[in-house]
């Protein structure tokens, strides 16, 4: 039982605790790496090959976002594309407005602050709307399990869908364009890094035990003084906050915003990436969102050799094969340092042995 | 490891092949860890999608030319009716000689109806195929979301069908050969007013729709222009089902027309619950009601009704039966409106190519921006400031259940 086996973390406390801070320096150094080659990746990659690696990026953070709902707190969730949809179009009316906005501009100019500083205060803000409307949605509807919350999340995606297109100021039906493109490779790879931080602490810490318990029997959870309502919730929000930052960065990326783009296939989207990877397994997310990304622009040849676009047969195909050889997906609940042979693991270590899943 | 698979062959491609399906099946036999087998997958997966690109491209005598459509997805007739129009025009162009002594090819890229694949694969288009220029999308929303990327590298981008004003608002490269949604408003007043010759029509909105309600100010406009009156304008919300206490006000003005330009679903319930409060005066419309749901919907109470759109397959006009023709040979099909739309932006766009000076980006923009009175299947098209088509529009009558031309409404 998972539960249980984490109990013997607590001994190992003060020891991990300082390899953990030792990780946090490691992670914060990651995250201005991505600053710091940004140019040289912009440059140096060809335009094509830099936009799917945009849309990695972007997919990652969706990808390991949902998967702390749906595979560590083990809550169906098939509404992710709502709350993308949520800070996409905050953060494109922030910047878009902030831009237009003179006393900014003037502000700006004195402080010599980069012009570009407006896209942090549209992800965020775009974040925290999208967690409002994951509490917003989470307080009700984490009561429900299985199915029942399944078809809450699948109706909420719609609801904001059919909001937006009924919203004149974003520009309804026919959409939200000339967003300016401020998504760049340092923006999108320290969202990254930022997020698989943050949901690989989250797991690891206590809040995340509870998350484990949740998943793994609500019950007994409840019995050792869980409150598995609030656990959910927790989770949901903070998967909806990085689901709204990944919305913002889509937006600057693709500098239009049609409703029709979030609906619940977007959703689905995301889910196969989850299941693919492995429910419960961060790297598995990071590793099937970046497969299914690229596969879909590297299936194009296949089309310029028999001018059939066998395109998303090949693609179908692959995913049923890839489930029916790994039914837990490509690394089950376990992560990609577990691959690595024990010792160097024992040196990595940390908190790391406290993986996901116990099965 | 690698010993039983030698018996499958030398090319170690195909060895690897054969490992990795055999690692997949049998995993206990082979001995092979998760990490070793996937890692084996990129081996497989990598040359299959570097290869081609590796491999010499074809001679320089070839015009590459990109297109980005729908071909799977919901909307994948649209990507494919237009797409046989494309092909169709490409074959033609080059059964006569191609363009400056050179081949056109076309190069089909499916988005799924995703906008962000429309961009990607725009980008694809431009860096890794090298396109002169580029044909689509159908939708505004993804012609607005590969327009930024075209106008970006100035390759002159050639939208068939996107009606929303927006897109070739995005920058001088970027035209389209179809009018945009306010000229149906123009086109339908002038045909009230000079064809059915009526004074006093009514107007019944779709608030909630930008499409609908440029049209009818358009239609206001050049209505009161033309010296008729517009006695009551009513309005309604896409999804209602009820529109009875709208047409009941519009009953009592007894106007000789009443314009409705929504989409089918609702035109169609309008439609029946006019003739129910028996209303007799002819409806009028948008591209909106092109599709067979109208008169699923509507029925017996859409005969007599006028709508404006593209084109008509029973324009009797001889280049409009021979496109025809070719496409019914072609395809065993009539002609949708879209396909017109693909012939004719490649059309418009190979004629531009043969009357640029060079094939460099620039002078095909430049003459693209000078296309005048172009002979299309949809009409005579020219080129105005705004990179937008300026063109006739045709009217259709609803007879005995079916669409059929009835008249073409010039611009100016």
């Amino acid at each position: 039982m998972e539960v249980v086996r984490s109990q013997t973390q607590v001994v190992n406390r003060k020891f991990s605790l300082n390899i953990s801070a030792l990780q946090t320096l490691v992670w914060a150094l990651v995250l201005i790496a991505a600053f710091v080659v940004s140019p040289w990746v912009e440059q140096g990659i060809n335009p094509y090959w830099f936009s799917i690696l945009i849309y990695c990026g972007i997919n990652i953070i969706l990808a390991v976002s949902l998967n702390l709902v749906n595979g560590f707190t083990g809550q169906f969730s098939i509404g992710h594309a709502g709350f993308m949809a949520v800070g996409a179009y905050v953060a494109a009316v922030i910047t878009m407005g902030l831009s237009a906005n003179p006393a900014w501009n003037s502000w700006v100019a004195a402080t010599g602050i980069p012009a570009d500083a407006v896209l942090p205060i549209g992800l965020f803000l775009g974040g925290v709307a999208a967690a409002g409307a994951g509490y917003m949605v989470g307080m009700p509807s984490l009561r429900l399990r299985g199915d029942y919350l399944a078809i809450v999340t699948l109706g909420f995606g719609e609801i904001i869908r059919v909001v937006m297109m009924n919203t004149e100021a974003v520009g309804g039906a026919s959409g939200l364009n000339n967003i300016p493109h401020l998504s760049n490779f340092g923006w999108v790879y320290s969202a990254v890094v930022l997020t698989i931080f943050c949901v690989w602490r989250m797991v690891h810490s206590s809040h995340g035990r509870t998350l484990l318990a949740v998943r793994e029997d609500e019950i007994a959870g409840e019995a050792m003084g869980v409150n598995t309502t609030q656990a959910k919730v927790r989770a949901f929000a903070m998967g909806a906050f990085f689901a709204g930052i990944a919305g913002g960065l889509y937006a600057h990326q693709l500098q239009i915003l049609t409703p029709q783009t979030f609906d619940f296939n977007k959703s689905f989207e995301i889910v196969i990436m989850v299941v693919l990877g492995g429910m419960g397994s961060i790297s598995g997310s990071v590793v099937a969102a970046v497969l299914l990304t690229v596969m879909r622009e590297a299936l194009r040849v296949i089309q310029t050799w028999y001018d059939v676009d066998l395109r998303m047969v090949i693609y179908s195909l692959v995913l049923i094969i890839l489930m029916l050889t790994r039914p837990n997906g490509l690394f089950g609940t376990r992560e990609i340092l577990d691959f690595l042979p024990a010792s160097w693991r024992r040196k990595l270590a940390g908190g790391a042995e406290a993986r996901g899943g116990g099965k | 490891m690698l010993t039983s698979a030698n018996d499958y062959g030398t090319l170690p491609f195909f060895r690897a092949v054969v490992v990795f399906t055999e690692s997949w099946r049998e995993p206990q036999k082979m001995n092979m860890s998760l990490v070793s087998r996937i890692a084996l997958g990129f081996v497989v997966i990598t040359p299959l999608a570097v290869g081609p690109s590796m491999v010499a491209h074809a001679s320089e005598d070839v015009i590459k030319i990109g297109e980005v459509g729908s071909t799977t997805g919901s909307e994948a007739t649209f990507g494919v009716a237009t797409h046989q129009g494309v092909d169709l025009a490409i074959k033609e162009i080059n059964a006569t000689g191609g363009v400056k002594g050179k081949k056109l090819k076309v190069i089909l890229l499916d988005d799924q109806g995703k906008p962000e694949e429309a961009a990607t694969a725009t980008t694809r288009l431009i860096t890794q195929d090298k396109v002169t220029a580029i044909i689509g999308e159908v939708a505004s929303s993804r012609s607005l979301a590969m327009a930024p990327i075209a106008q970006q590298n100035k390759i002159p981008m050639v939208s068939p069908s996107s009606t929303n004003p927006k897109v070739t608002e995005i920058g001088d490269y970027i035209f389209r050969v179809c009018f945009i949604d306010p000229f149906q408003g123009f086109v339908m007043a002038r045909f009230a007013a000079e064809n059915l010759k009526v004074k006093r029509v009514a107007i019944l909105r779709d608030v909630k729709n930008d499409y609908s309600v440029g049209l009818a100010k358009f239609f206001t406009e050049t209505f009161k222009k033309l010296g008729g009156e517009i006695v009551v304008d009513q309005s309604y919300s896409a999804g209602d089902i009820d529109f009875k206490s709208q047409l009941t006000a519009i009953r009592g003005t007894k106007p000789e027309a009443i314009f409705v330009p929504g989409y089918y679903t609702e035109v169609g319930l309008i439609a029946r619950q006019a003739r129910s409060l028996g209303i007799k005066v002819p409806l009028l419309g948008g591209d909106g009601w092109d599709s067979p749901k109208l008169l699923q919907i509507g029925g017996k109470a859409m005969e007599g009704a006028y709508f404006s759109n593209h084109y008509s397959a029973e324009d009797k006009s001889p280049h409009v039966q021979a496109f025809i023709d070719r496409y019914r040979k072609a395809y065993k099909d009539t002609p949708s409106g879209l396909a017109a739309m693909g012939f004719d932006a490649t059309m418009v766009l190979a004629d531009a190519m043969k009357r640029a000076k060079s094939l460099s980006s620039a002078d095909i923009r430049a003459a693209l921006a000078a296309t005048k009175d172009f002979q299309g299947v949809t009409g005579r098209i020219s080129i105005d400031q705004q990179r937008n088509a300026v063109k006739p529009a045709v009217v259709l009558k609803v007879v005995n259940g079916a669409f059929s031309y009835e008249s073409t409404i010039r611009p100016g």
